[in-house]
């Protein structure tokens, strides 16, 4: 790694601010110059982030591209960034589809056009900052800013239910995390009492010695705040609504970015701070997620509405990745962050196949199909390929991460394998027969012979979708060689600590902590 | 024994004297003049004395004075609330230029009144004995309770203040008993040698000392719109003028809030095992009851009158954990809260016209669309009412949690944050019908006028800088509790 004293993250995170604030003095009817604007500046933000992948230093496991000022210090509060392997590789998807997503809205988005981009850079700004903080108090302020956007963009260009959505959607995330906001004041407390500093910074909370009761409350707290985001079963029933009256660009972000920050938030929080607590609930998160998985493929299969189906099929995808997060082994724990990647370009590129043909339609039912095949063959096939994608067959980017997770899940539990497996089979059958109604078939309605096929634009966006498509299922390496070692850096470290619970409760004395393996690099500068 | 007043002393109280000089100055005005532009210029005199004041009171920051024989205090717990108050007038006098003459409201007494309740708070928070801080009270109670039926011909408005006075003196009567009956416990008026005499070793629980405490909390509780003396509020807020609205929900808030962390933790600290669980049962009742019946309001300034009985709830959190160090989030709190509902109101304001409020909800549909930046700067205000980060109403209750779970009240601070997921939705509800509806009323013209966008700009701007970089507010506030430790 080179000399790395550019604030990459800093740049990252306010370079959409300040385009929402120039895009603020634009002229509304000079569309157009709005939607370039945007397009552009997005643009450059992910040619912004691509240094990340190759200044990242593979083989260091812990954080990178560290940046500290201080911000409160007499409350430890400070401005802290940093990243590692998972971040990364989250941070570079966001950039990614927030470019598709200003591409997907060209035509569909004709009311606010200018507040919509605000509103979307606005947006991407929130989800970087909440991908890089490491310190309690920031992630928690940009975890909650993706609130708001998210909400004016299902209420404001959604579908007919959309207000109903979009409240749905922000009480429930907000129910979840407000709870957060008192563990996060109980741990800096705990803290506080046990090593006298007062610190929000995450990488010295890791050194917490949590007492087990504390921790497995802290813990829940955390994990029913991100549970809700993930969405894991039960708690999911916001996730078909938000995404059904989202417009298709909201959906593809809240799919593609939003769900993984739930994820995110167990991996980088709830698992590392409590760990005892992780490994103690790993039968009940396991069969939360298996439950998702199969619970999300039966709904699948009972849909009439194309996107509501794509919707829990989400639920279904986002419980392998928990199921893979907690069977706490390196097949398991790489294959869950593989399919957190996945699940952002598949079933983003299905929200925006879906969005393409609503556009076209106006309707998403699976009944006003039938044989689009005939009319649309290009279509079809990006369609086609991107339908394997999300059933994970072997060649496509979903293949690598299921099968990571389902080896990883029966290593750690043979039931646990076996019972996942079965999402796999379901997960064919929906997505094949949504498939076989809407594209083969007689055309059925007169409207449907008429249809266009793909334009440019949209022949663009598809292309890059089904590019990764195929360079994650066949060239993983790319992506895994930068989270190898966190990965194993974390496990390590997770594990350690949390045999030095068990080692504390047994003994009843405090031994001494584990080396810390997941530490942050130092970098030339700051001293940290 | 002949008492010589000292003097020098004078010079502690410039400010109060300064406000007390404008107001019989504006009240002269009235008398000897009745030209529009008089009306202009007692405006005019009475933001030139909140200014006048603010500037001398910032230069008491630091001092220290017992004074007029330990009946006034200058410490710098009361010289933030002093300037809180200032400022809370200062924005008040700008935002009623345009509302006085709208409305049907005789200017002269209306800004001599909004001076003598502001003399009545600054009396009231910079007091360590108990007489002192009920005159302060007094003074301003019986402003309010004139100032609430201003609106001539309006039946609401004379409904507001009659019921304001009638409950208002019962308050202040429970007040007096409480006071009273410390006084027959403890001999002493001072709460300083209230907390010595607690601290002392011959110190017992007599039923008597225990009435007074339970009269003190309800005779603040009454001012500080608690449950369950809190009937008044909602009727009141929303029959008053609306600046006059304001001035309530946050000067005789954060003036009765100051009284009462005054005397709740310097005299009676040491018993906070007395207290602490009424505190805590109050808590909990004014969250939860504010932001339910928030809920169902279909009447912003209703709603706004609930919501500010659930930001009492919240405040009285932090007195509840008795952690002398963060009771300074109670001060951080209430100048958040200051700005939100000024500019809130100002907003409600802005959407009527004479003789009509304009307050239900339908009002605001469609704002947006209209009046971009004015829904903007609403949802700030609206957002930092809920509590949303990175506005000042988040660092307010992010402090005011911390001093719950710091203090390992759990269970309150998961009461308080729940209750503030709660309050998103009607806050929320705003904002869906500013955003999202599409207008059914014929739009009416808003007269944007400077006065109001100034008002309503200082509003947004101190509140997002509050909530970005909070520290120097932070330290003021703790700065100011000092007294306390």
């Amino acid at each position: 790694m080179t000399d790395m004293n550019f604030p990459f993250l800093s740049v990252l995170i306010f370079f959409p601010l300040l385009g929402a604030i120039a895009l603020f003095f634009a002229d509304r009817k000079q569309v157009r110059f709005i939607r370039i604007f945007t397009l552009v500046w997005t643009l450059l933000e992910f040619a912004v982030s691509l240094p990340l992948y190759w200044y990242f230093d593979e083989t260091w496991n812990g954080i990178q591209f560290l940046e500290r000022m201080d911000w409160f210090p007499e409350w430890g509060v400070s401005y802290l960034l940093g990243i590692d392997g998972i971040s990364l590789l989250l941070i570079l998807l966001t950039t990614f589809l927030t470019v598709l997503c200003v591409l997907c809205s060209w035509k569909a988005i004709e009311q606010h056009v200018k507040e919509y981009h605000i509103t979307f850079l606005f947006l991407e700004m929130a989800m970087i900052g909440a991908l890089s903080a490491l310190d309690l108090v920031l992630f928690y302020i940009f975890w909650e800013l993706m609130l708001v956007p998210m909400y004016l963009l299902i209420g404001i260009w959604g579908g007919p239910k959309r207000i109903y959505a979009a409240i749905k959607f922000f009480l429930y995330t907000m129910a979840g995390s407000v709870l957060m906001l008192v563990a996060i004041l109980a741990l800096y407390f705990h803290y506080h009492h046990e090593t006298g500093i007062y610190t929000f910074n995450v990488l010295e909370l890791y050194k917490a010695n949590i007492p087990l009761l504390k921790q497995y409350w802290l813990f829940a707290a955390f994990a029913f705040s991100f549970a809700i985001k993930v969405p894991m079963f039960p708690f999911h029933t916001w996730l078909p609504d938000a995404h059904t009256e989202a417009p298709t660009a909201g959906s593809v972000i809240l799919a593609g970015v939003l769900l993984k920050m739930g994820t995110y938030g167990f991996l980088r929080f709830a698992i590392p701070l409590f760990p005892a607590a992780a490994f103690a609930a790993v039968p009940l998160i396991s069969i939360l997620a298996i439950g998702g998985i199969i619970y999300g493929a039966i709904m699948c299969l009972m849909q009439t509405d194309v996107k509501r189906l794509i919707a829990y099929s989400s639920v279904s995808h986002l419980g392998y990745v928990m199921l893979g997060m907690f069977a706490f082994n390196l097949q398991g724990l790489e294959g869950s962050i593989y399919q957190m990647l996945n699940h952002g370009i598949s079933t983003g590129g299905l929200f925006l196949i879906v969005g393409m043909i609503y556009e076209r339609r106006h309707t998403r039912m699976i009944a006003d199909f039938g044989g689009l095949s005939k009319p649309m063959p290009v279509f079809a096939a990006f369609f086609m390929i991107i339908t394997l994608s999300s059933i994970a067959l072997p060649g496509t980017n979903g293949f690598v991460g299921e099968f990571l997770i389902l080896l990883g899940a029966f290593r750690s539990n043979m039931v646990y394998g076996i019972l996942a497996t079965t999402g796999v089979v379901l997960g064919a059958a929906y997505m094949l027969w949504m498939f076989q109604r809407v594209m083969f078939g007689q055309v059925k309605k007169e409207e449907n012979r008429k249809l266009l096929d793909v334009d440019k634009r949209e022949a663009v966006i598809l292309c890059t979708i089904v590019l990764f498509v195929f360079l994650m299922g066949l060239y993983p390496k790319m992506f895994f060689k930068k989270m190898d070692a966190t990965a194993a850096g974390y496990l390590e470290y997770v594990k350690g600590r949390n045999a030095f619970y068990s080692l504390a409760t047994a003994d009843q004395k405090t031994t001494e902590m584990p080396l810390l393996a997941y530490a942050a690099k130092p970098t030339t500068d700051k001293g940290y | 024994m002949v008492v010589t007043i000292p003097e020098f002393a004078f010079r502690w109280i410039i400010p109060e004297i300064i406000v007390a000089v404008c107001a019989l100055a504006v009240l002269l005005i009235e008398v000897f003049s009745g030209t529009r532009n008089s009306r202009r210029f007692s405006a005019f005199l009475a933001l030139f004395g909140a200014c006048l004041a603010l500037y001398v009171t910032l230069a008491l920051w630091n001092q220290q004075e017992d004074i007029f024989y330990n009946l006034y205090t200058i410490d710098d717990f009361g010289t933030f609330f002093k300037v809180v108050f200032l400022v809370i007038t200062a924005l008040i006098t700008i935002l009623s230029l345009r509302y006085t003459e709208r409305g049907e409201i005789p200017f002269g007494e209306y800004y001599a009144l909004l001076l003598f309740g502001l003399l009545g708070m600054m009396i009231m928070v910079s007091s360590n004995n108990f007489i002192t801080i009920f005159v302060g009270l007094e003074i301003m109670s019986i402003s309010l309770y004139v100032l609430c039926g201003l609106l001539a011909g309006n039946l609401k408005s004379a409904e507001a203040s009659f019921k304001y006075f009638l409950l208002g003196a019962f308050a202040t009567a429970f007040l007096l008993y409480g006071m009273a009956f410390v006084y027959a416990t403890t001999g002493s008026l001072d709460i300083a040698e209230i907390a010595d005499y607690v601290l002392s070793g011959d110190f017992y629980l007599t039923p008597m000392f225990m009435a007074g405490i339970a009269f003190l909390i309800a005779g603040f509780g009454f001012k500080t719109a608690s449950v369950p003396f809190h009937m008044w509020t909602p009727d009141v807020y929303e029959g008053a003028p609306t600046p006059v609205t304001a001035f309530m929900a946050t000067g005789v808030k954060a003036a009765s809030f100051g009284a009462f962390l005054r005397v709740f933790y310097t005299a009676l600290l040491p018993f906070m095992e007395g207290w602490s669980g009424i505190l805590w049962v109050i808590a909990v009742l004014t969250m939860t009851v504010g932001n339910i019946t928030a809920l169902v309001q279909d009447n912003v300034k209703r709603m706004l009158a609930y919501s500010s009985i659930a930001h009492a709830g919240y405040i009285l959190i932090a007195l509840v954990t008795g952690d002398r160090a963060l009771s300074s989030s109670v001060l951080y709190y209430l100048m958040a809260y200051t700005f939100m509902n000024i500019g809130a109101f100002t907003v409600v304001i802005l959407l009527g016209k004479k003789g009509e409020e304009n307050t239900d909800i339908e009002h605001y549909a469609g704002l947006a669309k209209r009046y971009p930046f004015l829904a903007f700067c609403m949802s700030i205000f609206l957002l930092s009412l809920a509590g949303f980060p990175p506005l000042a109403g988040f660092m307010g209750k992010f402090y005011v949690f911390s001093a719950a779970v710091k203090a390992e009240y759990y269970g309150l601070a998961v009461i308080g944050v729940l209750n503030s997921a709660v309050a998103f939705y009607y806050y929320l509800r705003v904002m869906m019908y500013m955003y999202f509806r599409e207008s059914e009323m014929p739009s009416e013209e808003i007269n944007l006028s400077f006065a109001y966008m100034l008002v309503i700009v200082i509003s947004a701007w101190a509140l997002i800088h509050m909530g970005i970089f909070p520290r120097d507010f932070l330290l003021l506030a703790r700065k100011s509790v000092d007294i306390f430790i």
